[in-house]
């Protein structure tokens, strides 16, 4: 069942333009959906035969729930009990979700028999395959065997990658992840996977901003607008990026892409969830221009007012874990970009003044960065101009 | 860019037959996003759902006395009426890769008529769950679509200066206990077409046009 939309969360069939034993065509409509007031045409996702339809027509799934099952033409699929996924892939004859699924003697007796337990729907807790469900399936001759590949249709991605199986208590409370929520945790592994994170800590002293903020901070209300420390490590940021486009770029395959505009995504943190809308443009605004801008998409994304585009297309990212106190976060960078900048809380330190201790307005800023594409000394020049400018901010400019 | 097509009065047999070809030139790639705008003669159509011939309470000859031809379409949605003085919308738009989200075509497409009625002073809103631009209890305007490979057909339609007394010959929208209602009849005077039209085009365009850079 295909993702039809953002906060959708299951699709109802209406009508099976192909039946099982027809032959289809890779992006040939295969069935039609239905969802509010929308009728969508599903396309094949690959060549094949309709093997095996799992959801009838009138029937409601979940998204990305599996239903049905297109195999090489001339395939059999075995005949198998009622509520069973697709069959699994031969060549991993007890996959992770096996595993998860029963113990090392049900797996046992699976291997004697050259069954698919991930074809059987087990009566123990979480869908187990206990010992009682593969013997008596064994015993009336209906047990599912393997046989050759056949492709899943929209299978779900997120359960294979469990390496352990989870265990549920009994007073446990299992909650199916939101669509949001999936979405967040594919991204971050992907990332991790992807880039060689890297981090850099750098101290900076706000003091000037903070001086030119409470002087403009009327000026900026008169026209609208907030001027918060945000707005001038926006600004500041915007400015170094210029100078060192190599942060400013993507990784694509063996070549770099540096990119033209300067899109300043902006992490917000939402009621259950985080979404990072995109400043397009940020290098040909000003320190008002950002301001406004930055107000705008953080109000409209936590009044969930966004659109589609506005969460695409960032070249750099700024985060802020010190809303919540922290003194510098970590952050995971926001693919395809190759670094992030995270905001540390900004609070009054003693520091060091011309070899005495004064108080000053202090906070850390950290820059992740992709050590495929960014090396130590570049990635700290970056922020060294980041830290000077915002040091010495001219006024100016805000 | 949306290249906006005026049609005026068009059997519901062309309509589709031009949408058919529309769609498949714009996943093709042969033309832009494109928008319809265009009348019927009275026609009742049923949607997907299979509901949809059960909500036709006028029998045969009723219809055929009235001339009121009836179609099944392939878009979403119950069974609903077209005809004069009701403005259809048919916006061919490809959905993809920034606006993949069909809730919130519907809800853009709700926008849109809301917003020509607040140009007109009238107050329209969404009600969740029966989607469709309302006044108070009594709809104004309905949508149906229909999506293929992320570009859409069909659309919406618009009650401008609609003979309602149609719309009795249907359970409309499959919705029972709700009322129809049309521009004219909320503002108390006939409006043109054309004028509906222009402003339909804007708010259209605000809603569905990409902001530049």
């Amino acid at each position: 069942m295909p993702q039809m939309g953002e906060s959708i969360a299951e699709g109802t069939i209406v009508r099976w333009i192909k039946k099982v034993g027809e032959a289809v065509d890779r992006d040939e409509p295969l069935f039609e959906i239905s969802t509010d007031k929308v009728d969508a045409e599903i396309p094949s996702p690959a060549a094949g035969v309709l093997m095996d339809i799992a959801v009838k027509e009138g029937e409601t799934v979940p998204v990305n729930s599996v239903v049905a099952t297109i195999g090489a033409a001339g395939e059999k699929l075995e005949a198998a009990p009622a509520a069973v996924a697709a069959p699994a892939a031969p060549d991993a004859l007890e996959t992770s979700d096996d595993r998860q699924k029963s113990s090392p003697l049900v797996r046992r007796i699976a291997k004697e028999h050259n069954l698919d337990i991930g074809r059987i729907q087990g009566s123990g807790l979480g869908g187990r395959v206990t010992k009682q469900d593969i013997l008596s399936l064994i015993e009336s001759g209906s047990a599912p065997s393997f046989d050759s590949p056949a492709t899943r249709v929209a299978s779900d991605r997120l359960a294979q990658d469990r390496p352990e199986p989870i265990i549920r208590g009994l007073a446990d409370q299992v909650v199916p992840m939101s669509v949001m929520r999936k979405k967040i945790a594919e991204h971050m592994v992907v990332s991790k996977r992807t880039s060689a994170h890297v981090y850099s800590v750098f101290e900076v002293n706000y003091s000037r901003v903070d001086q030119i903020r409470k002087a403009k901070k009327d000026d900026y209300e008169r026209a609208g607008a907030r001027l918060t420390f945000t707005s001038f490590i926006a600004k500041v940021v915007v400015d170094c990026l210029r100078q060192h486009r190599v942060i400013n770029a993507s990784l694509d395959g063996d070549n770099i892409i540096y990119r033209h505009d300067i899109n300043l995504g902006i992490a917000v943190a939402l009621d259950h969830g985080l979404i990072v809308p995109v400043v397009k443009g940020a290098g040909e605004k000003n320190t008002l221009g950002l301001s406004k801008a930055i107000q705008d998409i953080a109000d409209r994304a936590r009044a969930k007012k966004l659109n589609p585009e506005e969460v695409h297309g960032g070249t750099f990212t700024i985060t802020n874990p010190g809303n919540f106190g922290a003194q510098f976060g970590l952050p995971i960078i926001n693919q395809p970009q190759v670094a992030i900048l995270g905001v540390g809380t900004i609070e009054k330190r003693p520091v060091v003044v011309d070899d005495a201790i004064g108080i000053r307005l202090m906070g850390f800023l950290t820059l992740g960065y992709d050590h495929r594409l960014v090396d130590g000394a570049v990635a700290d020049q970056f922020m060294s101009d980041v830290k000077k400018g915002i040091e010495n901010f001219d006024p100016a400019q805000a | 860019m949306i290249d906006v097509r005026r049609l005026g009065l068009v059997s519901y047999a062309e309509g589709l037959e031009l949408q058919r070809a529309l769609v498949d030139d714009r996943k093709a790639g042969r033309i832009p996003n494109t928008l319809l705008l265009l009348q019927h003669p009275h026609v009742l159509t049923i949607g997907v759902k299979k509901d949809g011939r059960q909500h036709i309470l006028a029998p045969a000859e009723v219809l055929a006395e009235r001339g009121v031809e009836v179609f099944e379409t392939g878009r979403g949605g119950d069974v609903t009426y077209h005809g004069p003085g009701q403005l259809v919308g048919y916006p061919i738009l490809n959905l993809d890769p920034d606006r993949r989200d069909v809730h919130k075509y519907v809800r853009d497409l709700e926008e849109v008529m809301m917003r020509v009625c607040a140009e007109y002073g009238l107050a329209a809103e969404r009600v969740k769950g029966m989607s469709g631009a309302w006044v108070g209890d009594a709809k104004i305007g309905a949508i149906g679509v229909r999506i293929s490979r992320w570009v859409t057909s069909h659309g919406l339609a618009f009650n401008v200066t609609t003979d309602l007394d149609f719309f009795n010959l249907i359970v409309p929208c499959g919705i029972a206990d709700k009322a129809v209602t049309s521009l004219a009849l909320q503002l108390g005077r006939p409006i043109p077409m054309a004028e509906v039209e222009d402003a339909f085009i804007r708010h259209f365009t605000g809603v569905f046009e990409h902001s530049p850079g």
